[in-house]
């Protein structure tokens, strides 16, 4: 599904990442780990084609095809999605019209028809429900005043919708209390299937009890400095990411 | 000859065709000779600081119209709003079109300026109305006044709430290479009256026209007028808007204005204050491209206390256009308890557009709420890589944005058929086709 080699990338001027490899199969789901500055983030944006970033070495395949070179707009129409970390808030842009233009835009650049009114409510209002999201906050501004656990979920609630082979979660737990935690990772339990894959990108390993990693990576200084399985993320939480960085010099 | 003294010259040309014993006739005449004084305005006056129209003045235009029969409906249905019932009052090159109109006498008078002069029985609200707002230092409104013979003429009377709303539109058929053309309106909102209006002025060839409008809008106790310009001509039209408004106390007016197209337009708007507890409020959504030119010169002088105005104006600018926003604020001494808003907001899309905005507030009154704001900005990038990373392509990324950012102007628009037409012009001059109802 994805398949990032030797990948380095800066921003202004400035290395970010320094050499990432990281592979991605069918059905699988991923989860990075790292402390703050790390270029978790970074490795993110990159993915989903963010102009700031500049590739300098390195190649990003997705479906073995070299992604690196499409805009933000091909790459969702190739089936990439990013969950944002901080959704952007656009006053005037309901929910419901904002996820109609995204999916009719994606269907377009297919050679599809627009999809039925009917069948799109169909199914806005299934995704809603399983995010628990109720009907007037469909209604509402895209993010604007939504507290930080509207914000993920109504970003899960996109992705559930949008059907991508491949969601990359930035720091979608970060800021959700325990309910709301939980009524996000439902939504990315429910839509992972054999079919597509998930790459969550966190600081805590609390996420990974509802969603549960085949892999777990954790990037120091913009490198994998480690992978292993689920008990990996455990060990973190409990001692930190100290022992990796002797590990590494 | 240059145009200016053209016009001087044509002045008696001009009176054989009106009614020289009219008292509207001596307010022609003292208006000619401060134009004569005055001359246009020159980038030395303070409020044409940003707006040249030397470049309009210099050339030579026709000051009449041919006659032109050959205007059929269908080549000008497109510029009505057609999906509603409403009274129509169209003017072709300056002359009124019976043919394309609906007025009417029944209950209130929806009909014509020429009219309204020519009869006895609108002699005593003339008398009160005419001329009585317009600022005697402005010489296009002077220009205007000397040459005042045609308009839309709308007297709602006490208490009448007319459903439909009047359409006024001038058409003009550039069956000439170029024409000078000075409609002339009055409206009267009387007591607990009510009254919406749509203007449009649109050429249907790119010969030029200038079009120097002006209206006066007088809103009695409680009455309420709802004013909506669609400014959406082609790049050859210029139009030079001076609209003043007279407000009783109680009363509520609106004004939108919807500036998408036009080599230059200028907009000059006052309110004036006349009681208390009044409501007044400018709104304004520009979109402009290729070398465009848009002055917003607005003008509320609240000059009684525990009134209102609200003030939003949001402007686009692509392809070398220009905007202007000069908007000023005077509060009386006597004007406590005033609140008053303004605010602009504009959008640079590229770095060869440009946006002059001058807040002018004047307060002498010291229980007042004021406040103004302007910001000049890009789209924000974050936001495009946002709605990009949910597949929706740039352009349409960008229009989205756009949208979003002029939005809340469109909340105030009250009939639902009128903002549908202002969110398709906004969808076209953006091109785009979103996959809903903007």
């Amino acid at each position: 599904m994805l398949e990032i080699n030797n990948l380095h990338c800066k921003i202004e001027g400035k290395p970010i990442l320094k050499g990432i490899n990281l592979k991605i199969n069918k059905g699988e789901i991923h989860a990075i780990m790292g402390p703050n500055g790390s270029g978790k983030s970074t490795l993110a944006n990159v993915i989903s084609g963010h102009e700031d970033y500049e590739v300098i070495k390195g190649s990003i395949y997705f479906k073995n095809k070299e992604i690196n070179g499409l805009s933000p707009e091909e790459r969702a129409h190739e089936g990439v999605f990013l969950s944002f970390q901080y959704p952007v808030e656009i006053p005037g842009v309901t929910v419901t019209n904002f996820i109609k233009t995204a999916i009719n835009e994606s269907r377009k650049s297919k050679g599809l028809d627009e999809m039925p009114s009917s069948k799109m409510l169909k199914k806005i209002r299934e995704k809603a429900s399983l995010l628990e999201i109720d009907s007037n906050f469909l209604s509402r501004s895209l993010n604007q005043g939504f507290s930080g656990g509207e914000k993920k979920r109504n970003e899960i609630f996109q992705m559930a919708m949008m059907e991508p082979e491949l969601a990359v979660l930035d720091e979608t737990d970060s800021g959700l209390d325990i309910d709301a935690l939980k009524i996000v990772a439902n939504g990315v339990v429910k839509y992972s299937n054999d079919e597509n894959s998930v790459l969550i990108i966190t600081h805590y390993q609390r996420l990974l009890d509802y969603i549960v990693p085949d892999f777990v990576h954790v990037i120091m200084d913009g490198k994998v400095v480690k992978s292993g399985d689920k008990d990996l993320a455990k060990k973190i939480e409990e001692v930190g990411y100290d022992w990796l960085k002797k590990d590494n010099s | 000859m240059n145009f200016q003294e053209k016009l001087l010259d044509s002045f008696i040309a001009f009176e054989q065709d009106v009614d020289l014993l009219n008292p509207v006739h001596s307010d022609r005449k003292e208006a000619l000779k401060r134009f004569e004084k005055q001359g246009f305005p020159s980038k030395k006056d303070e409020s044409w600081k940003y707006t040249s129209l030397k470049s309009i003045t210099q050339k030579n235009y026709s000051l009449s119209s041919k006659k032109d029969e050959s205007v059929e409906l269908r080549d000008v249905k497109e510029y009505f709003l057609n999906d509603l019932d409403s009274f129509k009052i169209v003017f072709i090159d300056g002359v009124y079109s019976p043919f394309l109109s609906k007025t009417t006498h029944d209950g209130m008078d929806i009909c014509v300026l020429s009219a309204a002069l020519s009869k006895e029985k609108y002699n005593d609200t003339i008398k009160k109305y005419f001329n009585k707002i317009v600022p005697k230092d402005e010489s296009l409104a002077s220009l205007n006044t000397s040459y005042t013979k045609e308009g839309a003429y709308i007297y709602i009377p006490s208490g009448v709430c007319p459903e439909d709303p009047v359409q006024i539109m001038h058409i003009s058929t550039g069956n000439q290479k170029s024409i000078w053309l000075q409609p002339r309106n009055l409206i009267i909102a009387d007591k607990n009256a009510k009254v919406e209006i749509i203007e449009r002025h649109q050429s249907l060839n790119e010969h030029s026209v200038v079009t120097n409008s002006l209206t006066e809008i007088y809103a009695e106790k409680n009455a309420f007028v709802d004013y909506y310009k669609i400014q959406n001509d082609l790049n050859t039209a210029t139009l030079i808007d001076n609209t003043f408004i007279s407000q009783q106390r109680d009363s509520n007016v609106s004004v939108h204005t919807f500036s998408f197209g036009g080599k230059l337009i200028r907009n000059n708007l006052n309110f004036y204050h006349k009681g208390e507890n009044i409501q007044s409020t400018l709104k304004g959504i520009t979109i402009l491209e290729s070398n465009q030119h848009v002055d917003h010169n607005t003008l509320v002088n609240h000059a009684q206390p525990n009134c209102e105005s609200h003030q939003d104006y949001k402007g686009i600018f692509s392809e070398r256009s220009v905007g202007v926003f000069n908007g000023k604020i005077i509060v009386d001494k006597i004007a406590q308890k005033t609140n008053a808003f303004q605010q602009n907001n504009n959008i640079l899309i590229d770095n060869k557009s440009k946006v002059n905005t001058k807040p002018q507030l004047e307060i002498f009154a010291d229980d007042v709420k004021c406040s103004h704001g302007c910001t000049v900005g890009q789209l924000d990038k974050e936001a495009l890589f946002y709605l990009k990373t949910r597949g929706i392509p740039e352009k349409e990324a960008k229009a989205l944005l756009t949208y979003a950012f002029a939005n809340n102007i469109l909340e105030s628009v009250k009939t639902p058929n009128l903002k549908r037409r202002i969110n398709s012009l906004i969808a076209n001059k953006l091109g785009v086709n979103l996959g809903f109802d903007l």
